[in-house]
């Protein structure tokens, strides 16, 4: 490192910030994908819902529409925050 | 077999137009008679890039109409024999374009006995990159190493594999390339950008080359030469890397590792 490169501020390494927003972002765009312009909706308001409840990630919620000779299923995943296992309210 | 390729990307400003140029020029610099095209109706580029925006008399949108024939309207390269440029239309009329005329002019370029068509697609995901990727065999998605083109390249990628006439035909789907541009390897070895595996980790498909944020594409673009033709320029060589993998050639990945600071600028930093 140069003599002038103690005056100068260091950027922050941010490529690894980048890449696991990016990592996040891209799977849940991906599982919409294809499917009716209502199921990103429909998953962020699952997302609030389960959020009254539960402290889960943004990602936690998972809504795929699958078709499958003839019928569609749509499929809802609900990933919980490790170590805290549902309790019965 | 005429072969069209689509150089898309989504987000806007990432180097479409510069690579469709140098690709275009690199594929006829390997002998293959080409033509290039430019989708971007209303913001003509690709004649400035190419150096022909003095001799655009006629453009595509014309031979769609029948104003012009496709021969009148075929702008042949200044320096080589087998590349034509189709310039885009000034029109405001984003519908000036069909599927149908874009068919059309498509068909015969294949009569004419064209080698490849690369077709410049503009920014966005509405009508003009839709039918500019439409008809494509290939698509060259551009990608700089920032979030918000990693993931527009992403959406276009889903696209490219469900919105064209190879993916409602249910014939075999476009072949993908991933282009990397504007790629600073010291920013990768400090932390602050995306590195070439990151890229390629969060979208799932290897990249067919990596072009070097480089100085020399904007003098390039100022003297009307594609930075393909700069045998100096480390850009310049990363695209012909890349015009070779595209046509089948396999050859390793050159610019990605950090250029070592001389003494003088370890000392005084730069
Ligand atoms: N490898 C590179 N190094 C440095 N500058 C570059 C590089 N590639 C492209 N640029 C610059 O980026 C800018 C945008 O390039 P270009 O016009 O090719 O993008 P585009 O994707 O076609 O844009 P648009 O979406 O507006 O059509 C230009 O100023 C160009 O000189
Ligand atoms: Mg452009």
């Amino acid at each position: 490192m140069g003599i002038l490169d103690f005056l100068k501020r260091k950027p922050e390494a941010s490529a690894g910030v980048a890449k696991e927003r990016l990592r996040i972002i891209v799977a849940q765009e991906r599982s919409t994908r294809g499917g009716p312009d209502y199921l990103p909706l429909l998953r962020n308001e699952l997302l609030e819902v389960i959020r009254k409840y539960v402290n889960v990630d943004v990602d936690a919620v998972n809504v795929t529409l699958d078709r499958d000779s003839g019928h569609e299923v749509l499929e809802l995943s609900v990933a919980l925050p490790e170590g805290k296992p549902a309790t019965s309210a | 077999m005429t072969e069209i390729i689509v150089v898309t990307s989504g987000k806007g400003g990432v180097g479409k137009t510069t690579t469709s140029a140098s690709l275009a020029t690199g594929l006829a610099l390997e002998g293959k008679k080409v033509a290039v095209i430019d989708f971007d109706v209303g913001l003509r580029n690709l004649d400035l890039i190419m150096g022909c925006e003095r001799r655009v008399v006629y453009d595509f949108v014309n031979v769609v109409h029948g104003e012009a024939t496709l021969k009148q309207a075929l702008i042949k390269d200044k320096r080589h024999e087998t590349l034509f440029v189709l310039a885009a239309s000034q029109t405001r009329d984003k519908d000036a374009l069909t599927q149908e005329g874009v068919e059309k002019v498509l068909d015969e370029l294949t009569k004419e006995g064209f080698d490849f068509v690369v077709c410049d697609s503009p920014a966005g995901i509405e009508k003009g990159a839709h039918l500019a990727m439409y008809f494509a065999d290939h698509a060259v998605v551009v990608v700089n190493p920032e979030v918000s083109s990693v993931r527009d390249s992403d959406r276009i990628l889903g696209l490219l594999a469900s919105k064209t006439r190879r993916a409602e035909k249910g014939e075999t789907p476009i072949k993908q390339h991933l282009l990397l541009t504007r790629y600073n390897p010291n920013r990768v070895e400090a932390g602050e950008m995306l590195s070439v595996k990151d890229v390629e980790d969060i979208l799932g498909i290897s990249v067919v080359g990596v072009i070097p944020e480089s100085e020399n594409v904007l003098a390039a673009s100022n003297a009307g030469v594609p930075v393909i033709l700069n045998d100096d320029s480390n850009a310049g060589l990363a695209y012909k890397d890349t015009v070779a993998r595209i046509l089948g050639r396999e050859l390793p990945l050159r610019f990605i590792e950090p250029v070592k600071k001389g003494f003088l600028k370890r000392v005084f930093g730069g």
